[in-house]
């Protein structure tokens, strides 16, 4: 369970409670409707740019197919080539052995200190903590990652972790805490953005010009040529990648690509869906280390930690084809009304939903591959064709026969759902049903509608009307008035005839 | 041509006249509509919620139902999609060769009702007419499911005497989503109320759509806030003609 700890943030409550708590905040809701509104704009016209975008969807998730098909041949092919280069590659199964590998490399170094670029793989087995409980301080560089780590805060989106907050709630949490991490906030600082980027400026300036370790995600590395790419737009990431004497970059081994010439697909696709920007500012590539320029050791930790078992699920392991751009957080309807903390992980929105229960096992995040009406936008956006409708479905049937297993079932619902395949397998209980049905209904509707409900439709009927059972059904009119002698014969003796 | 109605469960206990319409309509177009009475379900309900193998017998009775007609048309997107996507899955999972090889014959042949009467049947204008101003949401599984594109909205422009009302993010899903509703209320609510919203922005007097799912949901919240704005099916519209008295 040692990964399933970090990537589920225990005692979050499941998604519906989450849910109903984070809707209440009307001001998250108003943060959140503008800002992915905005994304997804920019990001409909930027990939209206190219003429061959459905082209560049279908050649990355071919690319991630085939590379996932033959994962350890590529992931010893990248070890080869970036121990050639003078790198060092160490295996993680899990959280727990991915965190001793890094806590022992900074430790090696004597260094109580490290920077971080943004890392969705350290975030989600939880090194920051890990590293403090070793006396070693890690600090986020990201913007959006400092005002989370300063905040005592968790992130709520992949790209833009701190979306939930607002300017004047950011400036507060400045005023308030950098102080504590090191160069302070000056006294005089205003929620305006420019204002606040030049605090953080400051504030990270000092961290990078000591830094002697850093810890990077990868983005993508090239199986070829060992070289491994980090994106970002800030500028915070090349400071991480080149002034320290140590870096360790933990990686996910769903991250592999094939080839150098791989990238091409997957640099116009990333950028393009996640910020809705043609190029994103700074794309860093390194292969091992240089003599005399950028870090003088580099280590490669390639994460396991439940993507081996994803693999093995034929429907499910498409969601290993993410690349983490965060186009489909930004066009769910239902992310969009709850933010990303309700998913209770380091992944949400609806990569999350279908990635967290394949990771940690479905039966610890249960509630997640409900949390969608499945209206496939998702799907639509995803840059590499992931069908995280499908895939979802796929998971809530594992999520029920995991009840089942489990003998947690019969739950009500599942009674109810026996049930109501008895009555809709056979059109004889069907039409009893309907007569039964219209029956009840003429004793509690009141013109052709039904108000408040109890039980399990209590949630329905408290802002909706529900409309009554017809008075006939569809195939009782039909019967009535349609079927004559011959028809009838004719329906039987093919075989058609109710049963 | 030998027309199948797949009335679905739903529209059966809830909605026949949506079938009577599509009946009337096809019947209209000199069509000859037949009603399997056989017929029961799509499976969706089940097969959305994780109960896959008690879909199981829906599917098979499905394939039995309807094999051999030239077309099966439902006036659903969704259960239309579920027996189009779905159905083989389904079979794959828990069936046999037989009931696979039964449902790759009769899947392809199922339209949602825009469907058949753009592709299939050839017509835009069905002669329909009524007088009023109508919104059209396109339900998620019609739109990305199906890919019915702008057939729905060819149709109504089609229809004589109408005002068509463009409706404002068309698009997002009116949060309703099967069991979603019951499952996640809160967020289905909150979706709900955007989606209203942009239907009264519209002043139309109508909002119509392929499913009678997606309109009882947003149906239900427009008729407990009074706003009197009905909600009507696609087929109805369609159906309409000058001596109706809607």
């Amino acid at each position: 369970m040692s990964g399933a700890d970090n990537v589920v943030w225990l005692g979050t409550p499941a998604f519906p409670e989450a849910a109903r708590e984070a809707l209440a905040d009307t001001r998250l809701r108003a943060n959140l409707r503008r800002a992915t509104g905005t994304i997804r704009d920019k990001r409909l016209a930027v990939a209206a740019e190219l003429d061959d975008w459905e082209e560049l969807r279908e050649t990355a998730a071919t690319i991630k197919r085939r590379t996932l098909r033959h994962l350890d041949h590529h992931l010893l092919r990248l070890e080869k080539a970036v121990t050639a280069a003078g790198g060092t590659v160490h295996w993680a199964a899990d959280a727990a052995e991915a965190n001793r590998i890094v806590t022992g490399l900074v430790e090696a170094t004597g260094e109580k200190e490290v920077v971080k670029v943004k890392s969705m793989a350290t975030q989600e087995i939880g090194l920051n903590e890990a590293l403090a409980d070793a006396g070693i301080r890690a600090y986020e560089t990201d913007l959006a990652e400092l005002i989370v780590q300063l905040g005592g805060d968790r992130p709520s989106h992949i790209l833009v972790p701190a979306i939930h907050r607002g300017r004047s709630e950011i400036r507060e949490i400045f005023r308030r805490e950098m102080g504590e991490w090191g160069r302070p906030a000056p006294e005089t600082l205003t929620d305006d953005p420019r204002d606040l980027a030049e605090a953080a400026r400051l504030h990270l300036r000092e961290k990078f010009l000591r830094a002697k370790v850093a810890v990077s995600g990868a983005n993508f590395a090239a199986a070829d040529t060992g070289t491994v790419v980090v994106v970002e737009s800030e500028g915070n990431g090349r400071m991480c990648l080149t002034l320290p004497e140590t870096l360790i970059t933990v990686m996910g081994i769903e991250k592999v690509l094939p080839a150098f010439a791989d990238l091409d697909v997957f640099l116009q696709l990333l950028p393009r869906s996640s910020t809705g920007e043609r190029m994103n500012p700074y794309t860093s590539l390194w292969t091992g280390v240089t003599e005399g320029d950028g870090p003088r050791d580099f280590h490669l930790v390639l994460l396991d930690n439940g993507r081996t078992a994803t693999l093995a699920d034929e429907v499910g392991r498409q969601a290993l084809n993410c690349i983490r751009c965060s186009a489909c957080l930004n066009v769910c309807p239902v992310y969009e009304r709850t933010g990303g903390h309700a998913y209770g992980s380091v992944y949400p929105g609806p990569i999350g939903a279908v990635l967290t229960p394949q990771l940690v096992g479905v039966e610890n995040a249960a509630s997640l591959p409900f949390a969608s009406t499945l209206c496939g936008a998702c799907y639509d956006a995803c840059p590499v064709k992931i069908d995280i409708p499908e895939v979802l479905a796929h998971l809530r049937a594992e999520a029920v026969e995991a009840k089942r297993r489990d003998r947690l079932l019969p739950t009500t619902e599942a009674l109810a759902m026996k049930a109501a395949a008895a009555v809709l397998s056979s059109p004889k209980r069907l039409a009893a049903a309907q007569r039964l049905a219209a029956f009840g209904a003429r004793l509690v509707a009141r013109e052709g509608r039904i108000g408040y409900l109890p039980g399990p439709l209590a949630g329905w009927s408290a802002t909706r009307d529900a409309p009554a059972p017809a008075r006939e059904s569809m195939r009782a009119w039909w019967r009535r008035t349609r079927t004559n002698r011959r028809d009838k014969g004719r329906t039987t003796a093919k075989g058609k005839e109710a049963r | 041509m030998r027309i199948a109605l797949f009335i679905t469960c739903f529209n059966d206990t809830m909605f026949p006249r949506t079938g009577q319409a599509v009946t009337a309509l096809l019947e209209r177009l000199g069509h000859t509509v037949e009603f399997p009475q056989g017929q029961t379900c799509c499976g969706q309900m089940h097969f959305n919620t994780g109960y896959r193998p008690e879909a199981l017998p829906m599917v098979r009775r499905f394939t039995e139902a309807f094999a051999g007609y030239d077309a099966v048309v439902a006036p659903s997107g969704s259960c239309a999609g579920m027996v189009r996507d779905h159905h083989r899955t389904v079979a794959a999972q828990y069936g046999d060769t037989a009931l696979t090889e039964a449902v790759e014959q009769v899947a392809p042949t199922v339209y949602e009702l825009s469907e058949l009467l753009v592709d299939v049947l050839g017509v835009t204008d069905v002669g329909a007419y009524f007088p009023h101003r109508v919104t059209y949401h396109p339900t998620c599984h019609s739109l990305r499911m199906l890919r019915v594109g702008d057939r729905p909205l060819r149709l109504l422009r089609a229809v004589k005497g109408i005002d068509l009302v463009e409706l404002p993010a068309a698009d997002s899903c009116c949060g309703f989503g099967g069991t979603f509703a019951l499952k996640n209320a809160d967020v289905s609510n909150a979706m709900l109320a955007d989606k209203m919203r942009h239907v009264l922005d519209t002043g139309a007097e109508f909002l119509t759509a392929g499913d009678n799912s997606c309109l009882t949901h947003i149906g239900g919240g427009l008729s407990r806030l009074r706003t009197g704005v009905g909600t009507l099916h696609l087929a109805e519209i369609l159906a309409s003609t000058e001596g109706d008295s809607r």
